[in-house]
């Protein structure tokens, strides 16, 4: 694969790029769905192809191609070159890259069970299983359950002298149940909606995650949900479970932080963000509990943003980016680190495929877990009224990331420290610094679980990328709930 | 580009290697490029190549899907054996319907002619041309002294399905897209069109529309937020409405999760809405046959705002005839909508087209005829709240305007919306012609502007 790297690379030289990188990927995935009792989808991919990235006359340019042969090679490396000399019409200033020591290195996701090696049986059987067990429950009348499993192997050569080999896998499952009746559709999901729990692992985590064991949980809370009480309107202290923190995490800080985002290289689609470059270091974005970072190293956990090398080469790194409620960091590249006074990438440049131009994406943004021991249900045994919710159902925000509503599947009220009932349609909304400035308590580590988000779209054209996110349950107090079905 | 003759070429290498009862290929890809514009600047600017194959084979029962874009013989008999492997594992599934054949016969009944659809000018575009006119929409935001985003794509791509029993569906067809953010120092503008012949976008007229509303909404003022008569362009209409068309397949009413469960045939909307299914419309786009090879039909969805009619797949339209539903959702027949088989959505429409009314009224007409009320660009960040009532969540953005005794009057902040997809449509007091429009939440459709009576505000942002 180095030597057809390297065909690009002395191609685009020869044709006036002044920087240029390969990256050669080779995917595979299987997905695998039932519904109802029946296998919904099964199918496996496969895909490979190089993307050549350069700079000439001072501007980007990037061709990708299916065709790894000798002359489509140079014909793509070649048309990178055109392009990046038809950019440089448009042009206020030529690009400079923060400087980076080139490496020559291995790195792989460690993983216990390959999970091609598992068999197509017996992971349908699973699915079928947990199928059969959510449907036991009178009143459910859809279950989907879905494994998916990705390896992506990598080969990044720069003219710099970067010569990097990566392996990861991701490994996703997950099911849902739903209940129709009267005027109403109700959901639970597990471990988490859309797709369940995702992580860089192996057949492992499908193993960790007592699937078949909660099935017929989740199917009757499905169901106790159309009886439920509506989520009421007004203003209430909420737990959020770790999973729906990990969204709002995602949202509005995850986004915000972005710096493509911040300098306005994503107006027209994704938006800008209200972190403007003078609120680094003197915006109070939470309360002292906050503690955000943004760390794509292995020791932070087997998250979607886990990496040995971003894809222009740096190194994974952790990024304090709420320490102590004070902003403290933006997700960065070579090309952006110069604007907050960096002399080196915070290594987020990714890309969903070879066929992709690598840009800033989250890696694994999670809030650190409380120093003092607090369990899910001591936090709900210490709040005296307020609101639990747990799963999320839908998610907005606005295009410069601060005005937010999210629904969750299922609530229950919380008072004096116990859950009294079940709610349905439960709500929260805010504006992003006063909701974590709001937060008053959450769980140690215990309760930290790393939640993979794994369809994060941005990007023109659109780009599909997983990122992780660390957190346990936490409490907000005096949160604007149910707004979502008023009026309606 | 990959052609129909090379494509059957390499469905007879594929057909070579399998086993199975019968065997599907799908044909996909193509080549695009998209020139992307920020801060007066182009900052990203790519091109690529990419084609694949999906082979589906099926044994009794038994089905699967593989996909591999590498076509020498060891990638295609490999491909070929991913997908058998799937399949013969797997429980016989009783509802699976052999292969389609002679596919112009499904549903029984002619198939609309559609336009071509490719057009040499846009499949020719270079990166040179699309950084001239990306050049153009530079000098209108710096002569009004505006910063622009944006993009300028081109793409030429292909469809194919071939089978086992002599189905062979081609499609070609180019696109482009223009799409333009304005950004004055507290507001912003914004527009987008696209089209498969780039020669019809206009990418000055659409910089300067963006830019006049960027100008014009300068300095917005803070409203409450509340019910209002609102004017909803184009672009925000189909972001909107897009929501609601995965409810119309057939299958989503037997899983259940449709709101259209026990509603076809009731009047949920006003009776100045009709919508189509029509790929052969000529403001339309996309392939003229669906993942199995059955070619699309005409389908009147809503009928003077009765919902009329579901589409189906083949599968689909079987298990709907065996159903307890059978009696309640009207003309069940085979329509050319499913999905690449095996899947667990079944189908949709995906070529929407609203009816246009006899007086049709233009957005500067909508504007003069309204007291009091908002006109909205663009929405954003649009997701379900409630699936059967079809609330919807989402953001206005790049353009929204206060509208006082027929004119406009300035801009405004933001606003979170929740709204009732029934309740919005039963409400809609005006509509424009309906025209191609493209937004970012939805697919492209033919819709008009709408002017819409007490839409649901329930926040207003910062900005």
């Amino acid at each position: 694969m180095k030597d057809i790297a390297g065909w690009a690379l002395n191609t685009a030289s020869l044709r006036g790029a002044s920087y240029s990188d390969a990256r050669i990927g080779d995917e595979r995935s299987r997905a695998l769905s039932t519904k109802n009792g029946k296998v919904g989808s099964a199918s496996d991919s496969e895909s490979r192809g190089i993307g050549v990235r350069v700079i000439a006359d001072g501007a980007w340019g990037y061709a990708a191609s299916d065709d790894l042969n000798r002359d489509a090679v140079q014909d793509t490396a070649a048309r990178a070159v055109e392009i990046a000399k038809a950019s440089s019409r448009v042009k206020q200033h030529d690009i400079q890259l923060a400087p980076e020591a080139p490496v020559t290195a291995e790195w792989a996701t460690p993983i216990q069970i390959d999970p091609f090696t598992t068999s197509v049986e017996q992971n349908i059987d699973l699915l079928l299983k947990i199928d059969s067990e959510v449907r036991s429950v009178a009143g459910v009348t859809l279950a989907e359950a879905n494994m998916n499993f990705h390896r992506e192997e990598q080969w990044f050569v720069s003219s710099e002298g970067a010569n990097i080999h990566q392996t990861k896998y991701t490994t996703g499952v997950g099911y849902a149940a739903y209940a129709f009746a009267g005027s109403e559709i109700q959901k639970r999901s597990y471990p988490n909606s859309y797709g369940g729990q995702w992580q860089n692992k192996g057949y492992e985590l499908v193993a960790e995650l007592k699937l078949v064991e909660n099935a017929r949980r989740v199917g009757e809370e499905a169901v106790a949900l159309l009886k439920a009480e509506q989520c009421p309107e007004g203003v209430f202290n909420i737990i959020l479970d770790g999973s729906q923190l990990g969204l709002q995490i995602h949202e509005s800080v995850g986004h915000p932080i972005e710096l493509d985002r911040v300098l306005g290289m994503e107006a027209n689609f994704a938006g800008t963000s209200f972190l403007t470059l003078e609120k680094l270091r003197k915006l109070r974005y939470g309360s002292d509990l906050v503690n955000i970072v943004a760390d794509a190293r292995q020791e932070h956990g087997p998250g979607l943003g886990t990496f040995g090398f971003d894809d222009e080469g740096v190194p994974a790194q952790c990024t304090p980016i709420i320490t102590h409620g004070l902003f403290t960091g933006y997700l960065s590249s070579r090309e952006t680190a110069h604007t907050i006074g960096a002399n080196r990438s915070g290594g987020t440049l990714r890309a969903e495929s070879w066929n992709r131009l690598p840009i800033i994406r989250m890696t694994n943004i999670s809030v650190l877990p409380g120093d003092k021991p607090l369990t899910r249900e001591q936090l709900i045994a210490s709040t005296e009224s307020g609101i639990y919710m747990e799963t999320n159902r839908s998610w907005s925000i606005d295009d410069k990331r601060y005005n937010f509503q999210f629904g969750c599947e299922a609530g229950w009220e919380i008072r004096n420290g116990k859950r009294i009932r079940m709610l349905k349609n439960s709500s929260y909304s805010g504006i992003t610094t006063e909701f974590w400035s709001s937060m008053d308590a959450i769980c140690s580590r215990e309760e930290w679980v790393l939640w993979g988000t794994p369809h994060c779209g941005k990007g023109q054209p659109q780009q599909v990328m997983g990122t992780g996110h660390g957190a346990s349950p936490a409490r907000f107090r005096n949160v604007k709930v149910g707004s979502a079905y008023k009026g309606n | 580009m990959l052609n129909k003759e090379t494509a059957g070429d390499i469905f007879d290498r594929i057909i070579k290697h399998s086993t199975a009862d019968e065997i599907e290929v799908l044909f996909y890809g193509g080549k695009s490029a998209l020139t992307r514009f920020a801060n007066n600047t182009i900052h990203q600017n790519v091109a690529e190549r990419n084609y694949g194959v999906s082979v589906r084979t099926a044994f009794g029962g038994k089905t699967a899907r593989a996909t591999t874009n590498k076509f020498d013989d060891e990638s295609l008999r490999r491909v070929v054996q991913a997908s058998e492997n799937l399949a013969r594992v797997q429980h016989p599934d009783g509802d699976l319907l052999p292969l389609p054949g002679n596919a112009a016969l499904e549903g029984g009944r002619a198939t609309p002619a559609t336009p071509s659809r490719h057009f040499e000018q846009t499949a020719a575009m270079t990166p040179e041309q699309r950084a001239d006119a990306v050049k153009e929409i530079v000098g209108v935001a710096s002569r009004h002294r505006l910063t622009t985003a944006g993009i300028f794509s081109t793409a030429e791509s292909i469809e194919g399905v071939f089978n086992s029993r002599g189905l062979a569906q081609w499609h070609t067809q180019t696109s482009s897209d223009i799409s333009i953010t304005m950004l004055a120092g507290d507001s912003s503008g914004w527009q987008k069109a696209n089209s498969p012949d780039v020669a019809q976008l206009d990418a000055v007229k659409l910089s300067e529309t963006a830019a006049a509303k960027a100008l014009r909404s300068a300095n917005p003022r803070e409203i409450q937020p509340g019910k209002y008569t609102v004017i909803l362009e184009p672009a925000a209409v189909l972001d909107i409405v897009g929501f609601m068309f995965f409810d119309f397949g057939g299958l989503s009413v037997l899983d259940q999760r449709s709101f259209l469960n026990n509603r076809v045939g009731t009047k949920l909307f006003g009776e100045n809405i009709n919508i189509w299914d029509d790929v052969a419309h000529p403001q339309q786009s996309g392939a003229p046959f669906d993942g199995e090879g059955v070619r699309r039909q005409r389908v009147q969805l809503v009928e003077n705002g009765v919902v009329k009619r579901l589409v189906y797949a083949r599968a689909t339209a079987e298990k709907m005839k065996q159903s307890e539903h059978k009696n309640k959702v009207g003309l069940i027949e085979v329509t050319g909508h499913g999905f690449p088989v095996p899947n667990e959505m079944g189908e949709a429409p995906v070529n929407i087209v609203f009816g246009t009314p006899p007086q049709s009224n233009t957005v500067e007409e909508m504007v003069t005829g309204t007291e009091r009320g908002i006109l909205v660009t663009r929405l954003w960040y649009i997701r379900e709240v409630d699936p059967y009532e079809k609330i919807l969540t989402g953001m206005t953005r790049d353009g929204t305007f206060l509208i006082e005794k027929g004119k406009i009057a300035e801009g405004l902040l933001n606003f979170r919306f929740n709204q009732s997809l029934i309740h919005m449509l039963s409400n809609v007091e005006e509509l424009g012609t309906a025209v191609r429009a493209s937004g970012e939440e939805s697919f492209d459709m033919v819709v008009p502007a709408m002017k819409v009576r007490e839409f649901n505000f329930t926040e207003v942002t910062k900005f």
